[in-house]
């Protein structure tokens, strides 16, 4: 175990970005955690972000079998995994070909130079060696034989094959990072002994080569000092680093036992929300259900069967799964029975790019289904508030008695940050509308005078038998009925319950200024790039702009208009062609708009946004 | 328990709502025979769901006074599975058409025979679109007309039967839309069956495709084309009580007791909970006699128990109590 010193050589730096990128088998997600970890043990603010291929195993060196993970650690506070990078590690030519772009002028970049073969580099489309040609002359580079040297540290360990042997020099790469920022083994040790406690021959392998990637950059020439990034300011308490993903799932946990229900989850397997359902598999201690349906609409059937039971419902999917879901999604509105239906938005149309980021589910989730059919739209905004988003959906399902679709994006769902733990007990009551007993006098379609919301009346509380459907109801007993002022009113009401949620829902508070020539305004996902750009901005001077991040977007927060009021133009960034613009356009008039999209599949690089929002001030 | 269960008459089971259906429907059979099927099972009124998809059939929930969703097309086994993995405790009865279940629902209707819930379907099976006046089926005979079909249908149908029993159902009956007391009898059985029942109607529908069953089904014939099978009891059938099923090979065979030295035990006993379905398969094809009754009712473990299983596994190997448990564990660090 190696702990960290303070050398008398170490730069400060207020913040650094690394990229670990190689073949899909080269262990850099694995890389990339163990870095980002560590670091925010350590007590950087940290954010991280995986770049892999859709392709489970992609040929071997080729381009698109190229497996990246970034991590942005910092002294100050990271709101993005960042953009361009200080430090490429490329563990083989495609890694270097596909990723050297986002490294920045005459920073460091690490070769294994061992996986530069001739066919290797005829994979990766390289017509010469970029290591031996003038390519690369604006580069630190740092060539080193990874694999020979891997190869050489553990030729006297008993019981590894070679295949296992080479698998390793991804800590040779780690161990010299870890030395170039200054940073202890000791997490990662510690890891390698838990993770595999029944191969003894792999920690001492695994540890050997970390070690000797430290030593190595220690006594390497080439390195000329080692950077030191300082813990950052970040309120105490208990922290942990949590993915999107993760948060989801744990926020509906926190929100089952809150609330006293028992959490169901209806779902099918689809990139990139998928992993919500894996988090929920493993918690049956807490009386989970979670059924893999047989497809999108099953999952969501399911769903509203289990909320009729009486059960905290939820189904999760991403895109073409939510298009899917639309007609049961209508029903459930119909039924007003609480739902939360998570789409993890990924690059679309169609099938489009289920590994990439877009925030193109808007309108689907706005106005996705057929008739009038209004329900609460809400938006997560960084990995860790992911946690409250799910939790609050819950809440307003549940108090409220209507579906709830929650958006979140695979840039944040992916993405994880550090997150100030949340004790259950210290979360807001959920107060479900269950009736434990008949009333005296009861109607399936009364509603409460506040919110207008029904009562969840469950099967197997005598007295209260009662049907319900897909056809328009009569507004008291819920009886079929073709009345034509019945059916104006009951849109009417349906309507205007989830209008209400507004009383209940946060103001929109603008950061950096309430005031001034440019109010930049996001949704969802986009939170870590807008606030990072309007930051610096502000820090160059700019004290006329504004932002203000959307996380309600149906309905929106009652004061929207008043913080618009404040400001000459309202700038609209979203990752896609304009579909938030066109709501606030349709539900605010009279404002200077403006928009800025991209429909990449990635998200907002910071000089785009501060190129933008300069020339509107 | 059972002497807590209050008991009920059919009338206890009538909802308010006006009955709907056409005059001379089947529908109204299958009605009656449910509410007079209910108070047989020692079921608390407060416990029992129907769910249904679209179609004439699915507006049976709103006729019954118990919890019930009239939901969306071919969606109901989905939906039926939600509510009864909320609360195993209730019973739950999944109504649909052909069209509901094996059109547009066919992948939850395979799924759901598949997970073996304890749960019970119903399946009117008209052999045609009523709802949306009369399109074919994928039940319908190849060559009926129908609107959507005026020079005959070309595609050819699924006997329901076989579909579900491919789709591994442990439970499989079929009945007469004009026989109300077998009826009745099934759906207790149906319901008394742990795991997931399935009983196909045979329901003439007046309008669109009146008699499409009448050559088995008819009061003149029905002894004669139908063999209603029991457990334990060998196949004989027709008014005189004279024919009955062997196999000969690999094929049923009708004979005659008293012909060829024929004698009432050289018939094929039904054994109805046979794991192996061959035989049941062959009994759902034949033509003649059509056959009718429990056609199969293998017990298997149900997705419940299964469920029920791991999640006291996991329970009883773990160390979370509490949502805290899990958020504070493993790898957290303290910032001061």
């Amino acid at each position: 175990m190696i702990t960290a010193k303070e050398s008398p050589q170490q730069e400060v730096l207020e913040a650094v970005v690394v990229r670990f990128v190689g073949d899909s088998g080269d262990g850099m997600q694995l890389t990339g955690t163990q870095f980002s970890d560590t670091s925010a043990m350590f007590g950087n603010d940290v954010a991280t972000f995986p770049n892999y291929p859709a392709e489970i195993r992609a040929p071997q060196g080729s381009l698109y079998g190229v497996s990246g993970f970034q991590v942005h650690i910092g002294s100050v506070e990271i709101s993005t995994p960042g953009d361009n990078v200080d430090l490429l590690v490329a563990m083989n030519p495609a890694g270097l070909k596909t990723n050297l772009h986002a490294l920045k002028p005459g920073h460091t970049l690490i070769v294994d130079i061992d996986s530069f073969s001739k066919k290797n580099l005829e994979k990766a489309q390289y017509e010469s060696n970029p290591l031996e040609d003038d390519s690369l002359e604006n580069f630190q580079v740092i060539e080193v034989k990874m694999t020979s040297l891997t190869k050489e540290t553990l030729k006297d360990v008993q019981g590894l094959d070679n295949k296992s042997i080479v698998r390793s020099k991804n800590m040779f790469a780690l161990g010299m990072v870890y030395w170039m920022y200054n940073r202890s083994t000791e997490y990662t040790i510690e890891f390698f002994n838990k993770k595999f406690e029944s191969k003894p021959a792999i920690i001492e392998a695994n540890t050997k080569v970390l070690n000797a990637g430290y030593y190595f950059a220690e006594t390497l020439e080439l390195i000329p000092n080692s950077y030191t990034v300082a813990p950052a300011k970040m309120a105490s308490g208990t922290y942990r680093i949590i993915m999107g993903n993760t948060a989801i799932a744990w926020g509906f946990l926190a929100a089952a036992e809150k609330s006293g229900l028992e959490l169901f989850l209806g779902s099918y397997p689809i990139t990139p929300a998928s992993d919500i359902l894996h988090e929920l598999a493993k918690h049956k201690h807490f009386g989970v259900k979670a059924l893999q349906a047989e497809d999108e609409i099953a999952g969501i059937s399911s769903a509203i069967g289990a909320a009729f039971a009486g059960d905290l419902a939820i189904t999760t999917t991403s895109g073409p799964g939510l298009a899917l879901k639309g007609e049961a999604l209508g029903l459930a509105m119909m039924l007003e029975l609480p739902l939360v239906v998570v789409n993890v938005q990924r690059g679309g149309p169609s099938t489009g790019l289920p590994t990439k980021t877009e925030q193109s589910d808007l309108l689907q989730a706005l106005y996705g289904r057929n008739g009038e059919s209004p329900i609460i739209v809400i938006a997560a905004s960084t990995p860790s508030n992911c946690f409250n988003f799910a939790y609050e959906a819950s809440k307003l399902a549940l108090e409220h008695m209507t579906p709830v679709l929650l958006l979140t994006d695979g840039y944040i769902a992916n993405g994880s940050a550090p997150w100030k733990i949340q004790s259950t007990s210290e979360m807001p009551d959920i107060v479900p509308r269950k009736l434990k007993s008949a009333p005296d006098t009861w109607h399936p379609y009364d509603r409460d005078e506040e919110t207008l919301a029904r009562d969840w009346a469950v099967p197997g509380t005598a007295g209260l038998e009662h049907r319900i459907g897909g056809l328009e109801k009569d507004k008291v007993s819920g009886n079929v009925s073709y009345n034509p002022e019945n059916h104006q009113y009951m849109t009417d009401i349906r309507a205007e319950k989830v209008n209400r949620v507004q009383k209940y829902i946060p103001h929109i508070k603008p950061e950096f200024c309430s005031e001034g020539k440019l109010l930049v305004v996001g949704w969802g996902g986009t939170y870590g790039s807008l606030y990072s750009a309007v930051k610096q901005m502000t820090q160059e001077g700019h004290k006329d702009i504004g932002l203000a991040h959307f996380n309600y977007i149906n309905p929106l927060p009652s004061n929207t208009k008043e913080v618009f009021d404040k400001f000459d133009r309202i700038l609209v960034c979203e990752l896609n062609s304009g579909q938030f613009i066109t709501v606030l356009k349709s539900r605010l008039e009279g404002y200077k708009y403006a928009q800025f999209n991209k429909v990449q599949g990635l998200p907002f690089g910071n000089s785009e946004l501060v190129e933008k929002f300069k020339q509107y001030l | 328990m059972e002497s807590t269960v209050k008991q009920y008459t059919f009338k206890d089971f009538a909802s308010d709502q006006e009955v709907r259906w056409c005059p001379g429907c089947d529908d109204y059979v299958i009605l009656r025979a449910m509410q007079k099927a209910l108070p047989e099972m020692g079921i608390q009124k407060e416990d029992v769901v129907f769910i249904s998809g679209i179609g004439c059939s699915s507006r049976f929930p709103y006729y019954m006074d118990t919890y019930g969703m009239h939901s969306i097309h071919g969606r109901a086994p989905a939906i039926a599975s939600g509510v009864k993995l909320a609360n195993p405790n209730l019973q739950v009865w999944i109504i649909t058409g052909d069209g509901d279940a094996m059109a547009i629902g066919g992948n939850h209707f395979i799924h759901v025979l598949r997970r073996n819930l304890d749960l019970n379907i119903v399946l009117f099976n008209n052999e045609i679109y009523g709802l949306t006046k009369g399109q074919f089926s994928p039940t319908s005979i190849v060559g009926q007309r129908t609107k959507s079909s005026p020079y005959g249908n070309t595609q050819p149908p699924f006997q329901p039967g076989e579909l579900a029993i491919g789709a591994q159902a442990r439970f499989f009956a079929r009945v007469g839309g004009n026989t109300p007391k077998e009826m009745t009898q099934v759906f207790v059985d149906a319901a008394k069956f742990k795991g997931t029942s399935l009983i196909e109607v045979l329901q003439n529908c007046p309008i669109f495709n009146d008699g499409a069953f009448s050559k088995y089904t008819d009061k003149t014939v029905r002894q004669d084309k139908q063999l209603f099978v029991e457990h334990g009891k060998p196949m004989i059938f027709g008014k005189e009580r004279d024919k009955g099923l062997v196999l000969n090979g690999l094929k049923l065979e009708v004979v005659t007791i008293g012909e060829n030295g024929i004698t009432e035990d050289d018939l094929i006993v039904h054994d109805a909970e046979n794991q192996d379905p061959t035989l049941h398969q062959m009994l759902v094809r034949s033509e003649y006699p059509l056959v009718t009754g429990i056609i199969r009712s293998f017990t298997d473990i149900t997705l419940e128990e299964r469920v029920d299983e791991v999640t006291r596994q996991v329970k009883a190997d773990s160390s979370f109590a509490k949502t805290d448990d899990l958020f504070f564990s493993g790898e957290t660090y303290e910032v001061s």
